[in-house]
């Protein structure tokens, strides 16, 4: 179980970086959603991957049990989804009007510049 | 009194949500847009003052203690970074209330402006690391979508480079957040700046510091991570591309000064050496790069790039008189560099061109335009009595302090390089005679008839606030020991890193920490 996490976000890292070496936007695009994927799964696992319980206080409490799970990388892991999830969808759009202005994904083509002319 | 460190981040964050309210009366917005541009300047103002007089603030936000909750902190570098922000927010407000056209004013350019600016003043207020990188993803996304704004197949090219580049860099950041809190059990600056040290991992505390070198040294655009910016600075209009250059890439320098001076001074002679290979590389091939390109505003980002060099080499010397140079030399870059690229909009707009092979005759035609342009260009090549020699004054003394000869030898030859690029500007905009006699005033006027767009009074808008900073510039360079002394406190309080943690955890505090 501790191996299984570590190779999976190193499976994910080496997926990601191949597609965001590859030339369409769009799958660097795909290889930057697995990276963030990997990242958040790195947080979770260098946060320490205990099984705890749910990590309420209860009504006569004022400390949480040492039981308890660590609720903190959840939280900066749910805050870098809604991040990753408004940046991605930007990219997509971004990607999208690319390919609507230049008629071509193929980043070399962009960057050279060679807008389609019936645009 | 601590309270008021919200207000750098509140006043842009209203002025935000009433121009966006404000949707489609875009008198109301303009006249909301500036009274919130001064608002924060005056704002950020009152904060420095107070930072100046009461030593390091901190704000608890919703009273939890630190190291629990989010906590604002303001030490003199800080408070002068927020004047600096203020100060350029405004002028470049100003500017854009002349320049920016009817479309992108309809399609929300002021909302997201002031976004940028909260996501400026939120990142150099952040007192943990988590909430640096949220105010770095706000100040991203406004800028991704300023970037595009308008929609234009250059900027459109620009921004897939710059997107990618900068997300990546975020990822880099929050890998680098996962780990050390998987190694400390803390966020909070001053907090893991008080346990790094007896974490007793030496090379997997450098592996991260790596990572934050990676993460900020992207956003900074230092070598070899900056080939996102000369290829999307010059896209986007002048107003966007100046609050750009001034700001953006001094938040990735202001992060690596952070971390590099609180928390991984654990291993200076490796990481601080890395720094100043980076720094000299930096400085060569930015200046390298302009010396190559003949469009003004890709001459002006890769003096950017170079210009970076000086400030990273600051901090790589890491010495007293270095970093007070570093810091003098951020505030310094940021009006002049935010200036230039504002003459340059003003180039734009008499010889309807940003080529410098195509402009021509500006000395001639419009005279004060070239004074305008030749205090900021002179100071940024660093020539007496400006703001630019004392910035590289101070930080040369630094290098011949600490023996960096070979860094000294750099900075002086970037910096004759730098007055190579500014003559070759302005050899082909202001000196030479325009090759088309009559473009000019023909250019003018069917742009006006064109456009229609642009209200009467703009050319006072644009023209005004190139001034002020100009003036500014001036009054540095003639003036430099006000900002020497500031700049020398916050050097002081950098290279003291324990009053930062005693200002924000208390002596208290300390006690109650939860193990990690």
């Amino acid at each position: 179980m501790d191996i299984a996490a570590p190779l999976l976000i190193g499976l994910l890292t080496a997926s990601g970086v191949y597609l965001l070496l590859r030339r369409s936007l769009l799958r660097m695009l795909f290889g930057l959603i697995l990276l963030s994927n990997a990242v958040n799964l790195l947080i979770l696992t260098a946060g320490g991957l205990t099984s705890g319980q749910p990590p309420l206080i209860s009504g006569t409490e004022t400390v949480m049990d040492a039981s308890a799970a660590n609720p903190l990388p959840q939280a900066l892991i749910l805050t870098a989804i809604v991040i990753g999830f408004g940046l991605i969808a930007f990219a997509l759009v971004l990607v999208y009007r690319t390919y609507k202005t230049m008629g071509t994904l193929d980043a070399d083509a962009v960057a050279a510049g060679t807008p389609r002319d019936d645009s | 009194m601590s309270d008021l460190l919200v207000l750098p981040v509140v006043i842009p964050l209203a002025t935000m949500v009433a121009t966006l309210l404000a949707w489609r009366a875009i008198r109301l917005q303009r006249i909301l847009h500036l009274i919130g541009a001064a608002g924060l300047a005056v704002a950020s103002i009152v904060v420095a003052v107070s930072v100046w007089n009461g030593g390091i603030m901190h704000l608890q936000v919703g009273s939890w203690s630190s190291p629990f909750g989010i906590t604002l902190v303001a030490d003199v570098l800080s408070a002068a970074m927020l004047v600096v922000v203020g100060l350029t927010g405004a002028a470049v407000g100003v500017y854009a209330v002349g320049s920016i056209d009817g479309e992108r004013e309809r399609f929300g350019f002021y909302p997201l402006y002031h976004a940028l600016l909260m996501g400026v003043s939120g990142a150099f207020l952040a007192g943990d690391l988590f909430n640096l990188y949220v105010w770095f993803e706000v100040m991203l996304i406004s800028s991704f979508v300023l970037l595009v704004l308008g929609n234009e197949t250059e900027q459109v090219r620009g921004a897939s480079t710059y997107v990618i580049i900068n997300l990546v860099s975020s990822l880099c950041f929050l890998a680098a957040i996962g780990l050390l809190y998987g190694l400390t059990g803390s966020l909070n600056l001053a907090d893991l700046a008080s346990r790094l040290p007896g974490v007793g991992e030496p090379a997997l505390v450098t592996t991260i510091a790596m990572l934050f070198l990676i993460a900020f040294g992207i956003k900074a655009a230092v070598f070899p991570l900056f080939f996102w910016l000369p290829a999307s600075y010059h896209t986007p209009p002048v107003a966007v591309s100046a609050i750009f250059a001034g700001l953006l890439t001094k938040v990735g320098v202001y992060a690596l000064i952070r971390v590099f001076t609180l928390l991984f001074t654990q291993d200076i002679g490796y990481t601080h050496t890395m720094l100043l290979g980076i720094a000299m590389l930096t400085m060569i091939t930015g200046v390298l790069g302009a010396a190559a390109q003949f469009e003004f505003r890709k001459v002006l980002s890769f003096h950017i790039v170079s210009q970076i060099g000086y400030m990273v080499l600051g901090l790589a010397l890491f010495t007293p008189l270095a970093l007070l140079g570093a810091v003098f030399y951020i505030i310094h870059h940021i009006i002049v560099k935010t200036n230039l690229f504002l003459v340059s909009g003003l180039a734009h707009r008499f010889g309807d061109t940003f080529e410098l092979k195509s402009l021509g005759g500006l000395y001639r035609s419009k005279p004060w335009l070239a004074i305008l342009f030749a205090i900021p260009a002179l100071s940024l090549a660093g020539l007496p009595p400006l703001s630019g020699f004392w910035a590289k004054f101070v930080i040369i003394r630094a290098g011949l302090e600490t023996e960096a000869y070979v860094a000294v030898a750099v900075a002086l030859v970037v910096g004759l390089l730098t007055l190579y690029s500014m003559t070759k500007i302005w050899n082909e905009a202001f000196w030479k005679p325009l090759v088309s006699a009559d473009r000019t005033s023909e250019a003018d006027s069917e742009r006006a008839v064109n456009e229609g767009l642009l209200p009467a009074p703009s050319l006072a808008w644009t023209v005004t606030p190139v001034v002020v900073l100009a003036l500014i510039t001036l009054g540095i360079g003639l003036y430099a020991e006000p900002l020497a002394i500031v700049a020398d406190r916050a050097a002081d309080e950098l290279l003291l890193p324990e009053a930062y943690v005693e200002a924000v955890l208390g002596s208290g505090v300390a006690e109650n920490q939860s193990l990690p």
